[in-house]
Formats: structure tokens, sequence, C-alpha cells
């Protein structure tokens, strides 16, 4: 359990916020030339990180604004919070075993 | 293998039990195995008793990064059942439960499976209509499953409370389904994987795949390099993590998934009973513990612990059902990290690395699939070609479009 700094209204509890998976995963394009393996890739496939996880989250008991959170997921430490339009910021994203 | 029975617990009672054999042996592990099966969980055990038992190939070493049953075969709310709708998923489950049946005689070992009966609650008209669905199918597919009304549940479960918030419109029960003793079943093939041959080794994680030309040669560890002829990945959240190692990605996503149980009172539930709709499955085990399975916590996550909202919710909903327990305390709570599929079907078969294959995707329910997982996955790395029944379980099925879209695998939705 944690807590989610909203970049717009704050810090609250996990609570008022849903989860919406994998960040940055952008549709393959143009729709008539993607293989089943890319559509696979786009659907299903997913990072799965023992460490640090970019992800979207809604506040949805709030402003019901979308974001993004890099988000440790042994610690759930949350190293960034950044907008959906923004890139990834830097930090160290190093895999454990 | 020291065999068990009742004159040898007298025996060793007699000498104050100081003369037990430890189950399984503790070896080095060897430079070299026929077959390295990472993961000495319930599923990891399984495949290498049958791989030694069914198939004769006993050189295979068992590499478990903690100890044997402290992952989740020992985390786990121990339901065994085959109810379910679609006819790949209940020939697969229908092949364990049979497996359960036998497993104490077929291991020398009390698994204590007891065949008390899984009720499915309906507390709607609409649910029951769900229910008629689901047992029609259960049905068709051959395998036992009945509707009861209020009343029969209320006579067979008399401290439930059929006129709850959410009253209890009926349900479905099959008797077949029950609990067993998870501890129990991962010694017992353990031990019975050992007195084949099979090295157990504890203590030793896996931190590579040394891999030439698309095929898998060996396992790096943290005890040194072992080479293998083929290599097994049975490790349940961790998955994408040793995937990652040998250069594939996985449909899967990691969760923590919370159980708990009460202090032990005297017998007072008859049977598992899980309620779809308002999210809650209990039992009470042979020692007299109430155990209450929770959602997981809907988020990624490595961490062998849950929310305590998850916790809250889930004895709420308990409570509801059955009022009386409101005095219990809880006596332990914890958590197991769990991958989930988006279809949650299991993923099980070759890979994309030649001699290298899988075992992975139980998500919430992998428990019930121990004996014929290991049945099963121990003929495909033999054969290189998957069992037939785990054949609609392959990777390749997120590319053709043929899931198996079991959203009922655990009886509670997620």
């Amino acid at each position: 359990m944690f807590r989610i700094p909203c970049p717009f209204c704050g810090e609250r509890d996990e609570h008022e916020f849903v989860f919406g998976g994998q960040a940055h995963i952008a549709r393959p394009e143009p729709a008539g030339q993607v293989s089943d393996r890319e559509w696979a890739e786009y659907l299903f496939f997913r990072d799965n990180p023992k460490g640090v996880h970019l992800e979207r989250w809604q506040h949805r008991h709030g402003c019901r604004q979308w974001f993004n959170i890099a988000r440790h997921t042994v610690s759930h430490e949350i190293l960034a919070v950044y907008r959906l339009d923004e890139a990834i910021p830097d930090m160290n994203r190093e895999e454990t075993v | 293998m020291e065999k068990y029975s009742f004159a040898k617990i007298l025996y060793h009672a007699l000498r104050g039990h100081k003369r037990w054999q430890p189950a399984w042996r503790s070896p080095e592990p060897k430079k070299s195995y026929d077959v390295v099966v990472i993961g000495g969980g319930g599923h990891g055990l399984a495949t290498a008793y049958f791989l030694a038992k069914k198939h004769g190939v006993t050189n295979v070493a068992v590499l478990e990064r903690g100890w044997i049953g402290g992952g989740n075969s020992g985390r786990n709310t121990q339901v065994t059942r085959s109810n379910y709708f679609y006819p790949e998923s209940a020939a697969f489950f229908e092949h364990s439960l049979k497996l359960y049946e036998s497993m104490s005689r077929d291991l020398n070992i009390n698994v204590m499976f007891s065949q008390r009966g899984v009720l499915n609650l309906a507390h709607s008209d609409h649910d029951m209509e769900m229910l008629s669905r689901w047992t029609n199918a259960i049905q068709l597919n051959g395998i036992d499953s009945e509707i009861l009304t209020p009343q029969q549940i209320k006579e067979m479960e008399p401290v439930i409370d059929i006129n709850a918030r959410f009253p209890v419109a009926g349900g479905f029960i099959q008797r077949r389904g029950g609990i067993s003793r998870h501890d129990a079943v991962n010694w017992g093939y353990a031990r019975a994987a050992d007195a084949l041959g099979v090295d157990i080794i504890q203590n030793c994680t896996v931190t590579g795949f040394n891999i030439s030309n698309g095929m898998v040669t060996g396992v790096r560890t943290s005890l040194g390099d072992i080479s293998a002829g083929k290599v097994h990945i049975t490790v349940a959240g961790h998955t994408s993590v040793l995937a990652k190692m040998a250069g594939f990605g996985l449909p899967l996503t990691s969760m923590a998934l919370q159980a708990m149980v009460s202090e032990p009172i005297k017998p007072a539930l008859n049977l598992v009973t899980v309620s779809g709709a308002i999210h809650m499955y209990a039992s009470q085990s042979d020692r007299g513990e109430i155990i209450l399975g929770a959602g997981a916590d809907v988020y990624n996550s490595y961490a062998q612990r849950g929310s305590y909202d998850n916790i809250e919710s889930c004895v709420a909903a308990f409570l509801t059902l059955y009022p009386g327990f409101s005095r219990l305390k809880l006596m332990r709570q914890w958590a197991g990290v769990v991958d989930i599929s988006p279809d949650t079907s299991p993923i099980m078969g070759r890979t994309p690395v030649q001699n290298l294959y899988i075992n992975c995707g139980w998500g919430t329910g992998g428990y019930k699939a121990i004996p014929a997982s290991g049945d099963t996955m121990a003929y495909t790395i033999v054969n290189d070609r998957p069992h037939t029944l785990i054949s609609p379980f392959s990777l390749e099925r997120f590319e053709s479009g043929a899931l198996v879209d079991e959203s009922a695998a655990a009886g509670v939705a997620h």
C-alpha cells in the first residue's frame, strides 16, 4: 500500500486511484501491414519488470485525470510522476533477479 | 526412502522420534544434468517426479532459490476443483483432480485431501442464471456439479446467513472438490522425486542462461554454471524475469495475491464456499483455522505483501455471510506473487529457445493443477511436443487468437 502524488491534487492514498497498466505502448501502424506477432505484442505482451515499471494511473476518486508514474515493483517507491505526453524521465532502471 | 506407515510412527514414537531420516537429501549440484527444473514449488517438484517415475529420466536437478514450500506452494488456500467452463480447462483440471484423489497412496504421504465439496454462491436471479449456464457446461464436460436452493445450502452449511445483505439466491456444488494440506503435497513430491534420484538443490538462484545458436545448453547460478540437456522454467511470479534472461517476452503481469487464516476453532465450516459477487472464498483447515482468500492487488508487484484495504474487504465480505465469526482474530496474513495471463489460463510448453520449456500464467489458481502440470510437462519435455491436454495452452495462442478465456479460473473476478 502506498501514496501517489497526483500531479494535479497532491499526495493521496492509493485507494483513490485506478491502475491503467504499462505506459508508452504504441499502437502498430498501418493496421493492414501489422503481422499477427506484432498484434500479439501490442495486445498481450508486457514488460513486467522486477524493478522500475512505467505505468499509467487515473485519479478516479479525485480529479479523474490520467498520468504516468515510474514505480519500483518491489519497494513500491515512486521515482517519477509525469504527464502522458512527456518523455520518460532520466533514472536508473536496472532490474534485480 | 523410508516408507511411512502407522507401524513406522509407532516404531519412532517408542524411540522419542529421534531417528527419522530427512525426507530428501541436500546434495551439491553436479556439473551436468539431463534436465534442470528451475523452481522448487509444487509444479517443479511434480515435473521432476513424473520425469523420473514415468519416463525414467532421473538425472534431474530441481533448483530452488529459497526453500521447498516457501513460495506460492506454501502461500495458497489449498483448494482443488475441476468446475471449469471450457472443455480444454475441464479436461486438464479433471485429470489433476483425479491425481489428487490418489496422491496419498501414490506418494506414500498423507496429503489430507478432503473432498468436502466446493460451493459457488449466487446472490441474484441473474447470478443464478450464470451459475446454471456454468453448471450445465461442467456437466457437459462430464464432471459432477449440482444446483442447490438456498434452503439446501443452509442445511449443508448451517452457520451461513442466507438472508445477508446480499441474500443467497442459490448456488452450485462440485462435491468432489475440496482442500488438502499444501505442505504435504510439496514435501510428498520432493521426497518421492528424491527417492528416484532427483537432486533437490535449495538456496540456488538462477542468474542467467547459456544459449548457443538458439538452443539452451545450461544455466548460470549462484552455485556456479550447470550444463543441461533441457531446461524447464516453472517459477510462477518470477517467470518474466527468467524469460527476459533467456531473451524472450511473455504476456504476463505479476501481482500480489493475499490470503489469511483466523485463530483455530472447533469444526464449524463444512464446505469450501466461494462467492464471486461479493468476492470472498473461505474454508476451514484440519487445524481449525478459517482460511480466507482475498483479491489480488491490481497493479504490478514483486513484493510478497499486499494492501490492508484488500484484507478489510475480504474480511468484510466473509462476515456478511458468516456474521457469527465476527469475534475471531486473524492469526496470520501473507501474500504471494502470482503471474496473471491475459485470458487467466496457464501458458505451458515450448518457448522460442530450443530445449527451454515454460509452465506459467497460473495466476491465482495454480495449486489445484500441481499433479497434472507435472505429468503433462514431463511428457512435453521428454518428447519435445506438447501433451494433448496442454496443447491449447501454448504461448502461440496469443498470436493465433485461440484464447481459453477462463475469467472464472479462480472462481472469483479479478
